[in-house]
């Protein structure tokens, strides 16, 4: 929370902004958890109801940007109250890729709903529920400028990297053992690289933890354990 | 045969090693000032670089006008005023015996707050300081001298065909650049500036500010401003005064976008209590 600047309304905008930015993340978290549930129980009522929920996160998106381009313009803001401006833009345009990617998933439940399941459904529901945790860690990492629980958020990635890597094989595999798997498969392959882009964002918004209180960002890449673009599943008995 | 390996070095490095290789302009080292009993400055430490432009920003009263006064010995004319410290210009004490400080103000000139042109003409408020310090040997170079000061100061299409008018009769804008051009036109190393713009509009301001930065290349450059935002555009390193001491000093955009101090945080972001 803003305070004690001299003139009182500049701490008003600036805990406006913070605010906005709290409703349109939760928003977000419970979208996410909403299309993910939509998905495990098949249910195509609630996937239509997250798709037409994602404008909501949107317009909050357009007034952060109102709200920090009119800070910006007015107040002139300088130190760790223009990187409070900045952070907001950045971590407001991650959340609201967040919302898409939750629309995308719900938007692909009805094409699942109509074909058999297959067991690497699991696998992407635990990717679902670790890339919810993430980001749930970093949003609150970033509204309580905690840079311990940023830090733990980064360390996580690896993780989703490493598990989306495996969702990936185990597709191919299902997909080779048997043609009728391909479109359920596919479906969730495409699920599942959404939920590998939440833990990205989730990782980019507790970047920007860091640098609205440090005012840099952390040094060093991160591990990444994002295989997949490189993995080759070859059908057993073809060498 | 270490030799054989030629160090490549990026422009931008050799940039850096110049400006590194450059000394100081000034050197101030644990200065003091008192107003009789009254201490105004305490310890302050500070180089002045080279061919950049320093701001000095701070509250009301943290002595920024006073440190200023000091690099040119303008404390001097004040009675009660006593500086202590070491106050070094490219190395030579200018608190020394041997300074003559009718030289030591032609090489470090000074535009004030209010614009101050003498009550005569346009051509005689630039080309005084030439004539006493006998920079002009003739007419010719004389007439020149003021050409070319008006030019830097970019004042001269707009006074070229009314030289001989009297300097207050310029707008306030003018007026000011007339005073920069004056303190250009002896040629100084160093120009200090206190709050130039501060009566001025926005444009005015604007071509000052393009000013400072054309002169920079020539010229080194302090400047006292009010205006956080002035100094983020014309500086290149910043120093914060508070209560007569220099709290904190770092590039510009660092202090800017991310102080050290509290204390500088707290005055820039407007939370001062
Ligand atoms: N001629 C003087 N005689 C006595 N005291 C003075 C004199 N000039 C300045 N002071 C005192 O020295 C302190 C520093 O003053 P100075 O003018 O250097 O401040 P400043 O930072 O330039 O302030 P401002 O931003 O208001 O111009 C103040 O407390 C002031 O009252
Ligand atoms: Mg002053």
């Amino acid at each position: 929370m803003a305070s004690d600047h001299i003139v009182k309304s500049f701490d008003d905008q600036l805990n406006r902004l913070g605010n906005v930015i709290a409703e349109m993340g939760g928003l977000a978290e419970v979208q996410l958890s909403d299309a993910m549930e939509a998905l495990k129980r098949r249910d195509i009522e609630k996937a239509i109801e997250v798709a037409a929920g994602d404008q909501r996160i949107d317009d909050l998106e357009s007034e952060v940007d109102h709200l920090a381009v009119s800070l910006l313009a007015l107040r002139q803001p300088m130190a760790t109250d223009l990187r409070d401006v900045i952070g907001a833009l950045k971590v407001s345009s991650m959340i609201e890729r967040v919302g898409d990617y939750a629309k995308n998933v719900a938007k692909r439940t009805s094409a699942l709903a109509e074909v058999p399941p297959v067991p690497p459904a699991f696998t992407v529901a635990r990717l679902g529920r670790l890339t919810q945790e993430m980001f749930k860690e970093a949003l609150d990492s970033y509204i309580s400028r905690d840079l311990v629980k940023a830090s733990t958020t980064r360390n996580r990635d690896e993780e989703a990297d490493a598990l989306y890597t495996s969702i990936f094989r185990e597709l191919l595999t299902y997909m080779m053992e048997d043609p009728r798997n391909i479109t359920s498969c596919t479906h969730l392959l495409f699920v599942a690289k959404n939920l590998e882009r939440v833990g990205d964002h989730a990782t980019n918004i507790a970047e920007m933890t860091h640098f609205v209180v440090e005012g840099k960002t952390p040094e060093g890449e991160r591990a990444n354990n994002d295989e997949s673009s490189f993995t080759v599943v070859r059908p057993a008995g073809i060498d | 045969m270490t030799g054989m390996t030629a160090e490549v070095m990026t422009p931008k490095e050799v940039e850096t090693a110049k400006e590194a290789a450059i000394a100081p302009k000034f050197v101030t080292k644990g200065v003091d000032v008192y107003y009789a009993e009254k201490q105004a400055l305490t310890n302050v430490s500070l180089d002045i670089e080279t061919n950049q432009v320093t701001s000095l920003i701070g509250p009301s009263g943290c002595g920024k006008s006073t440190y200023l006064r000091c690099l040119n010995r303008m404390n001097d004319t004040i009675d009660i005023c006593r500086v202590m410290g070491d106050i070094l210009l490219d190395g030579a004490d200018i608190y020394s015996r041997e300074m003559d400080v009718v030289h030591l103000r032609a090489r470090v000139g000074m535009v004030f707050q209010k614009p101050n042109p003498f009550p005569k003409s346009i051509y005689e408020n630039v080309c005084y300081g030439p004539k006493i310090h006998g920079i002009a040997k003739n007419k010719a170079e004389l007439d020149d001298i003021v050409h070319t000061s008006l030019q830097k100061a970019g004042l001269w299409n707009e006074v070229k065909d009314r030289m001989h008018e009297p300097g207050t009769g310029l707008s306030g804008g003018q007026q000011q650049r007339l005073c920069i051009a004056r303190a250009v036109a002896v040629q100084p190393d160093v120009i200090l500036m206190d709050e130039p713009c501060s009566a001025l509009d926005p444009i005015a301001t604007a071509k000052i500010e393009e000013l400072i930065d054309e002169l920079r290349v020539n010229y080194t450059i302090v400047i006292v401003t009010h205006s956080m935002q002035q100094a983020a555009r014309v500086s290149q390193r910043t120093g914060f005064f508070h209560l007569g001491e220099l709290v904190e000093v770092g590039e510009t955009e660092q202090i800017f976008t991310n102080p050290k101090d509290e204390r500088t945080q707290g005055y820039i972001t407007g939370r001062f209590g």
